[in-house]
């Protein structure tokens, strides 16, 4: 066993994937001794003490928690909430039936307890749930909540004319059923594997039915509570000016004995990253700054002030290049790269895998992003159920340059590959933003060594994600061969992360490029895989289909992961009992929150 | 006089249409999706943003939405954020006072540093006050606002550690500890915005003056045997302010739109961070509200402006 080799186990010891038990029993097989297997791993902190141990005897007495988006929270009701800004400014208001831990694991919240077959809670072919409601809990205005408000979430959500953005996790349900006055049956229009959706996590926090009644459907932007929340959280409504300030105080009959600790919050919205950074980090203004994408050099010098320090997790996002398998410089029936074409030199595996060991990952990660992410062969990563081992990666010009030379892609007296009258000039494209620029440099000048020309682009942000139909320059169209970016997963459940490489998402002229799979990567076996994990109850069979995609899409080269990007927070030295993760809000555990 | 004033009126009216048609116009051209989140995020179906196109008006004709804008801003309906729901006029008068105590306080702070300077400037020209305070305008007027307040951070906030470099609005305290909290937290933008103001008016109040101080009525005066301060202060400073107060009025709104920087950095819920965070959003009913209301004070103070001066000088007659 190499070194490198090791090293990945202690790494995945260290992010929970491999239990120190299951360590120091692989060890022993090689025949190292147990005491010395657990030194390997001693620098780490068991996952037993990386758990808050704080248990307070009373609310409050915390004083006021100060926290720094800077990104202004614009409205405060979870189902408008499209920005992550907004969604964690309602969270401190409002609460879901369960949110989501690091692992991806549900956590009961307003549910009394989990759903699941074993207490039949969750019907075997997955087409119903029955959710137990927390009993005693009670709106911030002092009235009950109940089974009903549960009920009329859904339908104010599933209402099209409402345009709430949850509208996706509501749609799919058949209808929800009052058992009783505390618990409900919701009835999926089919199986539904992942039933942790809708009410759940960031997509789940529930508004009062008494409240919102009057203004569902098209009325929904006229209701006051859309600024003046009445939830069941933590922190009772006080101020909320948009785009700048939202401010709660202790709730006195918060339902979880003893919490929260803090007796106020204020969120304060906008300016930059950098400067947010520096009022946690450097002058300890404020207590936790959310999103820091600040370069990892300058976060380091910050933190040397020792007021605060930097928090990161992963997430489920992969930044990647996409290869475009269809033509992005023959016109069809009025669109570029049109599914009915094939791209003149990438639809050669050759060239694609020669591109796969062009990009130095491990450069990448360490120069530009530091602590903003992991080297990764993976498109899906996370949560570890779902990560693939049989996937390698590497970096190698010489490799590159032995597979295209076999594949009979010659030189030209300019250095450029070429065969049959095609060059190897691609052109490289992705959003303006400094590691970006700074990554695209880095494979352009691998590639240079392999003999393949790239040309760089870069398109300002709010064109390149725009879903501007007219517009040739954004994402969707890809007029381009290559191009990187980031995919939110935001869930725990993949399924919906994996259908940008299904055959009916295709982008294209007649869905105006909304279709989600961009690269135009086709494979009847991956539709049967997607299709098959749409339905599978088990979820050991489920996460080895959804291996299965992730290694087909892999070994085909469609995309080539750059890296596993982290979320970044800065926090005070003495806060903790944060749990962030990239599956809910940064707010999800909020009433747990301390300073020690 | 009042007819002129009717007439400078009226041509308001199609001025101000103008501009409005022209903003119009290159924010509709503009790049840019108020729903890009909603339509870059996997989960949420895209009918979403396409129902909310629909009910917003986006999927019209430039032109028509410029008439449904135009006719319901008639009726003093500014519209609401396509981004927060609010209805625009809300959010502007949310955001009003707070611009207006900074950029007041500063705008005080320039006139409180200019007058005296510029007209002690002035009476001993080319003195050593005089070359240093001239100077030390040129080098006020020469440094950006956002440059000096990332020095006035970097120096007060980091390295003294005195004052706070993030503005808030609601400040959880009463009494003195209130007015304390604000004084603290307004120092280093007031002086950023009012330093730069009270450099370009030192010099002007100084040329003022300069003009004024030579003529015969100030001899006369000074002949008469009234004494220094009495000449300078009733004689000279008032007739030197006259151009001095049209300034003023003609930089105000160059103030709310000069301040939009400043009011980035410190965070400071003014007007300008909102019409900032908008045109990052895409929010074009505020960007539009916001700009119009900009374009509105430039005419506004221009016609204000010639009509103080007028009422200041009586020999400039209207015609």
């Amino acid at each position: 066993m190499s070194e490198r080799e090791l090293r990945a186990l202690v790494a995945d010891v260290r992010r929970g994937r491999l239990s120190r038990r299951g360590f120091v029993t692989l060890m022993a097989g090689l025949g190292v001794t147990a005491p010395l297997a657990a030194q390997m791993l001693a620098p780490l902190p068991a996952r037993a003490q990386a758990r808050p141990a704080f248990t307070p005897s009373r609310r409050g007495g915390g004083g006021q928690l100060r926290v720094l988006w800077w990104q202004a929270p614009t409205l405060l009701n979870p189902h408008f909430a499209t920005g992550t800004k907004d969604q964690d400014a309602s969270r401190i208001f409002y609460e879901p039936l369960a949110g989501f831990d690091p692992d991806g694991n549900v956590v009961p919240i307003l549910a009394a307890q989990l759903p699941s077959i074993e207490n039949g809670g969750v019907a075997r072919d997955g087409t119903w749930v029955i959710w137990n409601l927390k009993k005693g809990v009670v709106w911030h205005d002092g009235k009950p909540f109940t089974a009903d408000d549960v009920v009329f979430n859904w339908e104010y959500a599933a209402d099209p004319a409402t345009s709430a953005w949850t509208l996706a996790s509501y749609r799919e349900i058949e209808r929800v059923d009052r058992l009783d006055s505390h618990a409900v049956k919701v009835v999926f229009k089919r199986p539904t594997p992942f039933w942790a959706d809708a009410f759940c996590g960031a997509r789940g926090m529930l508004i009062p039915k008494h409240v919102f009644e009057p203004f569902k459907g098209a009325k929904s932007r006229e209701a006051p509570a859309n600024l003046r929340p009445v939830g069941t959280g933590a922190y009772r409504f006080v101020d909320f000016k948009p785009g700048d300030t939202v401010r709660g105080e202790l709730n006195p009959a918060y339902h979880v004995p003893n919490r929260p600790f803090f007796d106020a919050i204020e969120m304060k919205g906008g300016g930059d990253a950098a400067s947010a950074a520096r009022a946690v980090l450097q002058t300890g203004e404020y207590d936790y700054a959310w999103n820091m994408q600040v370069e990892d050099d300058i976060l380091r010098r910050l933190e040397q002030g020792g007021k605060g320090r930097i928090v990161v997790w992963p997430t489920g996002n992969p930044e990647h290049i996409q290869l475009n398998h269809t033509d992005p410089w023959r016109e069809v029936d009025g669109e570029r790269s049109s599914a009915r074409t094939t791209h003149p030199t990438l639809s050669d595996s050759a060239v694609r895998a020669a591109l796969n060991v062009l990009v130095d990952r491990a450069s990448i990660q360490e120069e530009i992003y530091g602590r903003g992410g992991q080297t990764s062969a993976n498109f899906l990563n996370s949560p570890p159920r779902f990560y693939s081992r049989n996937t390698r990666w590497e970096f190698n010009v010489e490799r590159a340059n032995q597979i295209l030379d076999a594949a009979g892609w010659r030189r030209g007296p300019d250095g450029i590959r070429a065969k049959e009258g095609k060059r190897l000039r691609l052109v490289y494209q992705t959003s303006t933003n400094a590691p970006r620029q700074k990554t695209q440099a880095i494979v352009k000048q691998a590639c240079a060594r392999a003999g393949i020309e790239l040309e760089l682009k870069s398109v300002v942000a709010s064109v390149f994600f725009s879903s501007d139909a007219a517009n040739p320059d954004t994402y969707s169209h890809f007029y381009a061969d290559l191009q990187m970016y980031n995919i939110g997963m935001n869930a725990p459940d993949p399924q919906v992360f994996m259908a940008v490489f299904v055959s009916w998402e295709i982008a294209s002229r007649e869905n105006k490029w909304v279709g989600r799979n961009i690269t135009r990567f086709r494979s009847d076996e991956y539709d049967r895989l997607w299709r098959s994990a749409e339905t599978e109850m088990d979820p050991v069979k489920r996460a080895a289909l959804f291996i299965r995609m992730n290694d087909l899409v892999i070994a085909n080269v469609a995309v080539i992961p750059v890296l596993w990007r982290n979320g970044v927070g800065a926090a005070n030295t003495r806060l903790h009992g944060m749990e962030l993760n990239g599956w809910d809000t940064t707010m999800w555990r909020l009433p747990y929150w301390y300073k020690a | 006089m009042t007819k002129y004033f009717i007439r400078r009126l009226l041509i308001m009216v199609p001025v101000l249409a103008g501009i409005s048609l022209v903003l119009f116009t290159i924010l509709a051209l503009a790049p840019g999706d108020p729903f890009e989140e909603l339509a870059a995020n996997p989960n949420v179906p895209r009918e979403v943003a396409q129902a909310l196109r629909h009910q917003y008006g986006l999927d019209d004709p430039v032109a028509v939405r410029y008439v449904r804008w135009f006719s319901a801003m008639l009726k003093g309906d500014w519209g609401f954020s396509f981004v927060s729901r609010v209805n625009v006029d809300t959010l502007i008068m949310q955001r009003l006072p707070t611009s207006l105590f900074v950029l007041g306080s500063a705008q005080l702070l320039g006139l409180l540093i200019a007058l005296p300077i510029g007209t002690y400037s002035a009476l001993r020209p080319y003195s050593l006050f005089d070359q240093v305070a001239t100077t030390l305008a040129f080098i006020g007027f020469s440094l950006p606002t956002f440059f000096t307040g990332l020095v006035f951070i970097l120096v007060f906030s980091l390295w003294l550690d005195w004052l706070p470099f993030i503005y808030r609005a609601d400040i959880a305290a009463t009494g003195w500890r209130w007015w304390w909290e604000h004084a603290r937290q307004a120092a280093m933008p007031v002086a950023v915005l009012g330093l730069f103001q009270g450099a370009t008016l030192t010099r002007f109040v100084r040329s003022a003056v300069l003009d004024v101080i030579r003529l015969d009525y100030v001899n006369t005066a000074r002949a008469k045997g009234l004494s220094e301060g009495v000449t300078v202060v009733k004689h000279v400073i008032r007739n030197a302010l006259i151009p001095v107060v049209t300034l003023v009025a003609l930089q105000i709104p160059g103030i709310f739109t000069g301040a939009v920087i400043t009011e980035q950095i410190f965070r400071i819920p003014g007007i300008g961070s909102l019409l900032i965070s908008s045109i990052l959003a895409n929010d074009t009913p505020v960007i539009m509200a916001i700009t119009f209301v900009f374009s509105c004070l430039v005419v506004i103070f221009n016609l204000l402006a010639d009509l103080l001066y007028g009422w200041l000088d009586p020999r400039i007659a209207y015609r």
